[in-house]
């Protein structure tokens, strides 16, 4: 848990995120049809999934840690790490929400891709909710971290694997093209590939944050 | 700390070449023809090195708490 403490990846997340937000505005982008500039969304909507994917599946190794050990500590890692990704859940609807006003013509079209982040979404409502519902200290660390394991491949599944199967505005799913070969040229992966570490750096920082805030009460609350 | 400019380096140089392409799809180039995206992009950098700014001063006080 070292790691933790260094600033060096600190520092490399804020550079990183830096130079996307300069180069994301600056660089060339291909020149498609009704996404024209809006593309430029993509170094900064997919990111925040990315973020929040990273941080979900270190709270779901730390919930593994969690059962094996039975170790407070990775219990208090695992849930700030949720806390932190459901922040980035909300930033990643919100802006995709956004970006679909302005191409799919609605907020919120019932697209499968936002259907199904929405039900992922109240998972890991019901994660806090069940959580927050238990007294008791070891009772409620196994419980949540048994519901954690389980929520986390039926969220990748609702968001990366249901709405590929159906029809769905959202790029890369159903018959439509992704931004694969065609659309998302090499030098957009100049940026993008930098915005996802550094998002995703951000996420973890973040993570890391509440997590020694909830370590300092937990000894608190134990002393006394 | 010597890993760090390395990687910073490594992530940084990267460079691709492309022929033209001709099509007819409007873009912002209006905006940025007439310098006004700087302005947009300082905005943004500055609120984002605010952030981080931010960020390392929770960092530091939660350092000062630990011990």
């Amino acid at each position: 848990m070292k790691f933790i403490y260094q600033t060096w990846w600190k520092i490399l997340a804020v550079v990183l995120v830096f130079y996307t937000l300069i180069a994301g505005l600056l660089f060339h982008v291909p020149t498609l049809p009704i996404l024209h500039e809006t593309i430029r969304n993509l170094y900064f909507h997919v990111p925040m999934w990315m973020a929040m994917f990273t941080v979900f599946s270190i709270s779901v190794i730390y919930s593994i840690m969690y059962l094996n050990t039975g170790k407070e500590e990775y219990d208090l890692a695992s849930v700030e790490c949720v806390n932190t990704g459901m922040m980035f859940f909300v930033l990643g609807l919100v802006t995709g929400m956004i970006w679909a006003k302005y191409t799919w013509g609605e907020f919120w079209s019932n697209d499968p891709k936002q259907n199904s982040a929405a039900i992922a979404f109240l998972l890991y409502c019901a994660y806090v909710v069940l959580r927050n519902s238990i007294d008791e200290e070891q009772k409620r660390g196994k419980i949540s971290s048994i519901y954690n394991i389980f929520a986390f491949p039926i969220m990748v599944v609702l968001i990366m694997v249901l709405p590929r199967m159906t029809d769905s505005l959202h790029p890369g799913n159903g018959g439509n093209p992704a931004f694969g070969k065609m659309d998302l040229d090499n030098r957009m992966r100049v940026v993008l590939y930098p915005a996802f570490i550094g998002w995703s750096l951000i996420g973890v920082w973040i993570a890391t944050i509440r997590y020694r805030i909830r370590l300092i009460e937990y000894k608190k609350n134990t002393i006394i | 700390m010597k890993k760090l400019p390395f990687l910073i380096l490594f992530l940084l140089t990267f460079t691709t070449v492309f022929a033209q392409q001709n099509t007819n799809i409007e873009m912002a180039d209006a905006l940025r023809s007439s310098g006004k995206i700087y302005v947009v992009i300082a905005t943004i950098a500055i609120v984002f090195i605010g952030l981080a700014i931010y960020l390392f001063a929770i960092d530091r006080r939660l350092k000062k708490l630990e011990k």
